[in-house]
Parts: structure tokens; sequence; C-alpha cells
């Protein structure tokens, strides 16, 4: 499983604003934080204000802030938002699109068919640890790294 | 082993199982897993709970005279290489009292019999889809092991192989 860049901006701006769910920050904050663009970013934090992950605050001073529940949110949750994880194909060895329809030889479609069994395998495993960490285990690990 | 705690959890003791907790452990396995084993809890019981091995431990988390909860585990050397480490195999509280940090209360007192017993490393495996399981572990700082768990389904005796 190869996360997007906006995967990736969302969980960063996720984890920013639960580690101080008080405060609101702008998407120009995050942004120069991750050194990421800001027009990027607006769209990403659009979109997690839309699932009610972050909540919009308008005014002076205004941004978004953490509106979720750190304990029961996962990083899959998250994730889901901006990738279709369950895409025909995905964790599956590329096709042959474009090639002209034929029947393929027995022993090529093994050789696809075992190699997408692998890559499945890799992808259900990186399913199954994205499901298993909560924002809140999120935070606790990055304080444990930062004190680390 | 006696481990009281603190705050909403002080009135859950931490302890040894006894004969007496078997039904109630099984009780809690029944409600989760929907299977009934009393053969299993019998052998456990024998080989984990008798205190015959002080690398074996079988705790059980009692409130109000009640069993919430249990964990089992044992120290476990050179399996494949790996130098001794704490093995947690199993862990449950019962449905009804749970997020009072009595799973938690079972863990630190099964670590703190492993540490007294000079390990330096817990482990445990389950099975990928347990979400909640897997989820109690990574809160409490679990990461994933330098290990891949594998296996094969065996074809009957006599079945030809390639």
């Amino acid at each position: 499983m190869k996360l997007q860049k906006n995967t990736l901006f969302a969980l960063y701006s996720v984890l920013e604003s639960a580690s101080r769910p008080e405060r609101q920050r702008s998407a120009g904050e995050i942004a120069r934080k991750y050194r990421i663009s800001p027009h990027h970013l607006a769209k990403v934090l659009h979109t997690l204000a839309q699932a009610g992950v972050v909540e919009s605050v308008r005014g002076v001073g205004g941004g978004y802030r953490f509106s979720g529940n750190a304990k029961r949110l996962t990083l899959m949750d998250v994730i889901e938002l901006f990738e279709n994880i369950n895409a025909p194909g995905s964790g599956r060895a590329p096709g042959r699109s474009g090639t002209p329809r034929r029947r393929r030889a027995s022993s090529e479609a093994g050789v696809e068919r075992a190699v997408g069994s692998v890559l499945a395998e890799i992808d259900e495993i990186a399913k199954a640890t994205f499901r298993s960490i909560s924002v809140a285990t999120m935070l606790k690990l990055i304080r444990r790294r930062r004190h680390g | 082993m006696s481990a009281p705690g603190p705050g909403a959890g002080g009135l859950v003791r931490v302890r040894n199982v006894q004969a007496g907790d078997l039904q109630d452990v099984a009780a809690i396995d029944l409600e989760i897993t929907r299977l009934p084993k009393p053969g299993y809890w019998a052998g456990i019981y024998q080989r984990y709970g008798t205190g015959r091995r002080q690398q074996r431990f079988f705790l059980v988390a009692e409130a109000a005279g009640r069993i919430e909860g249990f964990v089992i585990g044992e120290v476990r050397d050179w399996e494949f290489g790996s130098p001794r480490c704490g093995w947690v195999f199993a862990i449950n509280v019962r449905p009804g009292a749970r997020l009072a940090g009595t799973g938690s209360r079972l863990l630190e007192a099964i670590c703190e019999g492993f540490r007294r017993l000079g390990v330096h490393k817990v482990r445990t495996m389950l099975a990928r889809d347990n979400q909640l399981i897997l989820s109690f572990f990574r809160s409490q700082g679990m990461m994933a092991a330098p290990f891949i768990p594998l296996e094969i389904d065996l074809e009957p005796a006599g079945a030809d192989r390639e």
C-alpha cells in the first residue's frame, strides 16, 4: 500500500491538531511546519472537515482544530478518506491493460496470481497495522520519540 | 502476585489465578469467543495456574469478588535464536468491564513478573483482524516485532505434494 501525498498531509494535519485539540491552526501554519503547499493542504483540510475529523473556526485567529475522538479514530479512518483501499487491483500485480485480448498461457496467469498473492499479503498486513493504531496511540508514540 | 492500583482501577486487584476462578475465566472467554472449551481451560490451569513453574503466569483481575479479566503468558527461551523474552498469549476483559484500565493493569502485572525474571522484551501474536486486542497492545506501546508468522494447510496424509 503506497500512500499518496494528500494522505500523508492529512495524517500530519490530524496528528498536529490532535496534539493540542484546544488550539486552532491555519492551513498556512501547518504547511510551513511540514514544508508543503498551503493550497494543497487547504484541500486536504477541507476533506477532513467534511468528515468531522477537524472543524473549521472562522474569524480572527481562525483555522482548524481537532474534533474527532483520538482514542477511536484510527490511521485507517483517515487514510480511507483519501485512498480507495478496496479498489480492484489494490495489492495485486499490475495487469496488462492495452494488450490484445487473448487467452493467457496458464503459466503466465499462474505467475501473475502468485506475485499478486504475495503483494496482497503485504497489503493486508499494512491495512491491519493502520487499523490497529489510533490517533491517541500515535500521539503517545510521538511523545516517546521526542523524549527517547 | 498482587497489584492493587490507583484511582477507579484501584477497586481491581490483580492476583494469581486460583482453581475456583476457572469457571469465571471460561465464562469470559465464552462470552467473547462463543466457543466453549472446558478441557482447554482445565489444561491451561494445570500448566500455567498451579504455580509449579516460575516462568509461567496466569493472572486474574478481581473486583468486588468477581473475575473481570485474565492474562496468561510465560518466559520463552531461544525460539529460533531469540534471547529469552516474555510471551503473552491470552488477555481478555469481560466486555461489560472494559474501558476501566483493567487490561492495562493485567498487562502491567504480567510485565512486572517478566521483569523480575530478568526479561526485558515482551512479545505477543494475534490475528490481524482482531482489531480490538491489536489496538489495545498498540496503545500500550507495542510495535511490530522482527518476526513474520507463517502457516500452511496440511494436506491429508498420503496426498501428493509437488
